[in-house]
This record gives structure tokens, C-alpha cells and sequence, in this order.
């Protein structure tokens, strides 16, 4: 019998991945779908949260999850379209312009 | 036949996920990240979680993993990366140690908790039941009541960030450009 716990590791396994994923990276397409992997950590967190404890919140709280990284995505997707028009083939090393 | 689905999918998702972590080519790691959104989808009807799951699939992988795509292909760089060099010494093993942290804690936290013992109830309902219970009714009734305020400012958020998408990427005007390139030189 799956218990809550199993989708719970899940979540935290996927995230940890996500986070080393986004550390060790420096492509900034694969960061972001690295950002991605976590935020879907985090919704598969919220609906087991939301089941278990018979909260539909949850689910509207992944619907909100869900909204905010479609336009994550499509901002960040713009500013590599900006960026790479620039320096092209730039990785997240070379983007040290706003450095002080 | 829950358990039997919940392993599959992990493994589905857990390969998927490691796929876009260790792929050479962003090609590569943007179709493993399918793999992963689709796997997810699964748990989530696997959680009763109707509606997200289908809409994980439309927003996911039918939108945002296109767009990666689409991306990728417009600029180009759909070349293999060398992964074998560590751009900053020590990196690899200190986010190693961060990651093993992150995971540790997580489970500790999660195991010792009393809501992770609990079991998952199995599928009972029918998923065409469009009866007033359904998953899609609750999240409606619960949207546009408790939270319709914060729905309003998604719509605000999505106009947002479209117009700023459109006015980042806006290639700009020749002159303005060599003007640009001329002042970053």
C-alpha cells in the first residue's frame, strides 16, 4: 500500500535533483528547466499535503504554482532571447554584468 | 494496482528528472523534462488531482516545454556541452553535500511527521463523474470564493509578464542597437 510518505520522498528526491541540477549547470536554458523540476517537487508536495489532510487548498495552491511559473518561464525565456542576442552562447558565468 | 502505477511513474519521473540534469544537449534535456511533467501527471491522477493533472500536461508540457524548444532551436544552441570541466573548483561537491542535505532534512522532517504514515485511500471514484463533487467543482467552488482575489492577480501577472516578455525580446530599432553595442564596448 502507497502511503503519503512515498510521494513525499519522491517530492524531496526530485527537488534535491532539481537544486544540484541548478547549482552544477551553467547552461541558463537547463537552469531553468532545473527551477522547473523543483517547482514540480513542490506541487506533488502540496496535493499529497492537500489529500491527506482533505484540503482542496492544495490543489488551488498548485493551480497558483502552475500560473506563476508559466510566466516565470516566459519572462526568463525573454531575458535569454535579450541576452544571447548580445553575447551569444553566454552561460550563467559570463552574465556578470550587474556586478558591482 | 496503485503501488504498481506510484513505481512506475517515480521511476518515469526520477529518470526524467536526472536525464535533464545530466544531458549534454538542451534538446536532450528539455524532452527528459517531459518525461518528468508527463510521470507527474500520472501521480497526480493517481492523487485524484483531476483537473492539475490534466492541466499539468496542457500547461507543461503542451506550452512551457515548447517553448524551452522553440527557444533552444531559435538561438541555436542546441550544441553538446562538456560537462567534464568544473567551471568552479569545488562546486560539484560542495552542491553534492547541499543536495544530500536537502534530501536528508526533507525525509527526516517528512518521516517524523505524522501526516506522511498515513495510507493514500485507492481510486474510487470515477473520473467522468462529473457529479457536484468532482475534483474540478471543489476547485472551482474554492477559486472564485476564497481565493478570487489572488485569481484576479494571476490574470494581472500573466498580462505583466507577457507585455515584459514582448518588450524584452522586441529586436530594437538598427540605430538603437548600434548605439547599444557601441556604449557596451
Amino acid at each position: 500500500m502507497v502511503t503519503a510518505s512515498w510521494y513525499l520522498i519522491l517530492a524531496a528526491a526530485l527537488f534535491t535533483i532539481g537544486a544540484v541540477g541548478l547549482l552544477v549547470r551553467r547552461n541558463p536554458l537547463i537552469m531553468f528547466m532545473c527551477v522547473e523540476l523543483m517547482l514540480n517537487a513542490v506541487n506533488l508536495t502540496f496535493i499529497t499535503f492537500g489529500r491527506e489532510l482533505g484540503d482542496i487548498g492544495g490543489q488551488v495552491s498548485v493551480f497558483f504554482v502552475l500560473v506563476v511559473a508559466a510566466a516565470e518561464v516566459v519572462v526568463g525565456l525573454a531575458i535569454v532571447v535579450a541576452i544571447n542576442r548580445r553575447r551569444p552562447q553566454a552561460t550563467a558565468d559570463d552574465l556578470s554584468a550587474l556586478r558591482g | 494496482m496503485e503501488t504498481a502505477v506510484f513505481i512506475v511513474c517515480a521511476a518515469i519521473v526520477l529518470a526524467g528528472a536526472l536525464g535533464v540534469v545530466l544531458a549534454r544537449n538542451a534538446v536532450h534535456a528539455a524532452l527528459s523534462l517531459v518525461g518528468t511533467l508527463f510521470g507527474m501527471a500520472v501521480l497526480f491522477l493517481n492523487l485524484e488531482a483531476h483537473f492539475l493533472a490534466a492541466v499539468q500536461i496542457i500547461v507543461y508540457a503542451g506550452a512551457i516545454v515548447v517553448l524551452f524548444l522553440f527557444v533552444i532551436m531559435l538561438l541555436g544552441v542546441d550544441r553538446l556541452e562538456d560537462l567534464s570541466v568544473e567551471p568552479i573548483t569545488g562546486q560539484r561537491v560542495l552542491a553534492a553535500i547541499v543536495g544530500l542535505g536537502t534530501f536528508g532534512l526533507a525525509v527526516v522532517f517528512l518521516l517524523t511527521s505524522d501526516i506522511g504514515a498515513r495510507s493514500v485511500g485507492t481510486l474510487t471514484r470515477d473520473i467522468t463523474d462529473i457529479g457536484q463533487y468532482s475534483n474540478l467543482r471543489q476547485i472551482a467552488d474554492v477559486l472564485f470564493t476564497d481565493y478570487v482575489y489572488a485569481f484576479e492577480a494571476t490574470a494581472a501577472l500573466l498580462t505583466i509578464s507577457v507585455v515584459g516578455a514582448v518588450v524584452m525580446s522586441r529586436r530594437m530599432a538598427r540605430g538603437d542597437e548600434a548605439q547599444e553595442a557601441a556604449e557596451d564596448d
